[in-house]
């Protein structure tokens, strides 16, 4: 299994669908959804949550705040090896 | 490893302000004062200045401001927010003042308060957002709209023989002896936004040390008032904006 280094917790009711974030990621893991949250909106997903790198450039960019970044520090990753 | 081991608190490496209310902001989707916000919040909190700070609130789009900042807020007649600000700080030396200011506000309507306020050189910070349009009502042209862009009040593009020159009215108040320190910034990209986030934090510490006025220009996108999408309004600032609008320090008295 793909080792997770990263992961994004995204509000989707609080998402407008702007899409800045899915330009910003480097990593591919987002993308827009088909459907709707309940203003309306398009929301932002994670796609591929599998190739996040918790690099925060998504919730960097995001107007409305509406992303958390974890990353999973680089000793805890050694303990499990 | 699954996804839920990740998602704790000790991993957690960026999350919302404390300072941003979670009042959902009214701006368009992909409007850059939701960064500028998010950026003076995250500066206020790392700083500590919460129960320090006073921010001045502008008429134009970022007029209910103080809806999103936890902080302690005034709203002031249009452009009058430097005015405001000069007596706030007079009458509360020890707090850290700040206004927020679109193109409209500041470089129209309140030419005279922000050149006089700095002219004085009162210890606040002002920011001044510049997305070159009027857009809270409809997209009119501003005073720094771009020579040929079209708005709604210029619908063949900016002519100068008929509109007027765009100004850039960071370096006049560079000019100034009462400011210490004029930056241009913008939020467009990862990059764009970590450096304005250095610019913000410079200002608050110049406030802080009242060294006088400190000027950041954030050059910004109006997506709904440009007509584009907001990745698409980004890459149009980048590549039409930013030429006229160089970034960078225009002054930095602390450096000098």
């Amino acid at each position: 299994m793909t080792k997770i280094k990263g992961a994004v917790v995204i509000q989707t009711e609080q998402c407008k669908g702007c899409g800045l974030c899915v330009e910003a990621c480097v990593s591919n893991v987002l993308t827009m959804s088909v459907n709707v949250n309940s203003r309306g909106y398009t929301y932002c997903l994670a796609l591929n949550p599998e190739l996040c790198i918790g690099c925060a450039s998504c919730a960097v960019v995001c107007p409305d705040s509406c992303i958390t970044v974890y990353r999973q520090k680089e000793e805890s990753r050694r303990d499990e090896e | 490893m699954r996804e839920q081991d990740i998602i704790c608190e000790q991993n957690k490496v960026y999350s919302k302000s404390r300072i941003l209310t979670d009042a959902t902001m009214h701006y368009c989707p992909g409007c850059s004062h939701g960064v500028v916000h998010k950026l003076i919040a995250e500066t206020i909190e790392e700083m500590g200045l919460q129960q320090r700070t006073i921010g001045v609130s502008p008429v134009g789009c970022a007029v209910f401001a103080y809806n999103y900042l936890d902080i302690d807020m005034a709203e002031a007649a249009h452009g009058r927010a430097p005015a405001v600000a000069t007596a706030i700080k007079r009458l509360a030396p020890d707090k850290v003042v700040f206004t927020y200011q679109g193109d409209g506000d500041l470089s129209a309507i309140g030419t005279g308060e922000a050149i006089h306020a700095c002219n004085r050189g009162e210890s606040i910070v002002m920011f001044y957002i510049n997305n070159a349009i009027y857009g809270m009502t409809g997209g009119q042209m501003a005073p720094t709209t771009l020579c040929g862009m079209k708005t709604a009040t210029s619908p063949d593009g900016r002519d100068p023989k008929l509109h007027g020159y765009p100004y850039k009215i960071a370096e006049m108040l560079a000019l100034l002896d009462g400011v210490c320190y004029v930056t241009r910034q913008t939020v467009a990209s990862v990059t764009h936004i970590r450096r304005a986030k250095r610019a913000i934090r410079c200002a608050f510490e110049n406030a802080l040390a009242g060294r006088g006025v400190s000027f950041v220009e954030i050059v910004a996108t109006c997506n709904s008032g440009w007509k584009m999408s907001p990745v698409a309004a980004n890459k149009w600032l980048v590549e039409n904006m930013l030429p006229f609008y160089p970034l960078g320090d225009i002054k930095n008295v602390k450096e000098e």
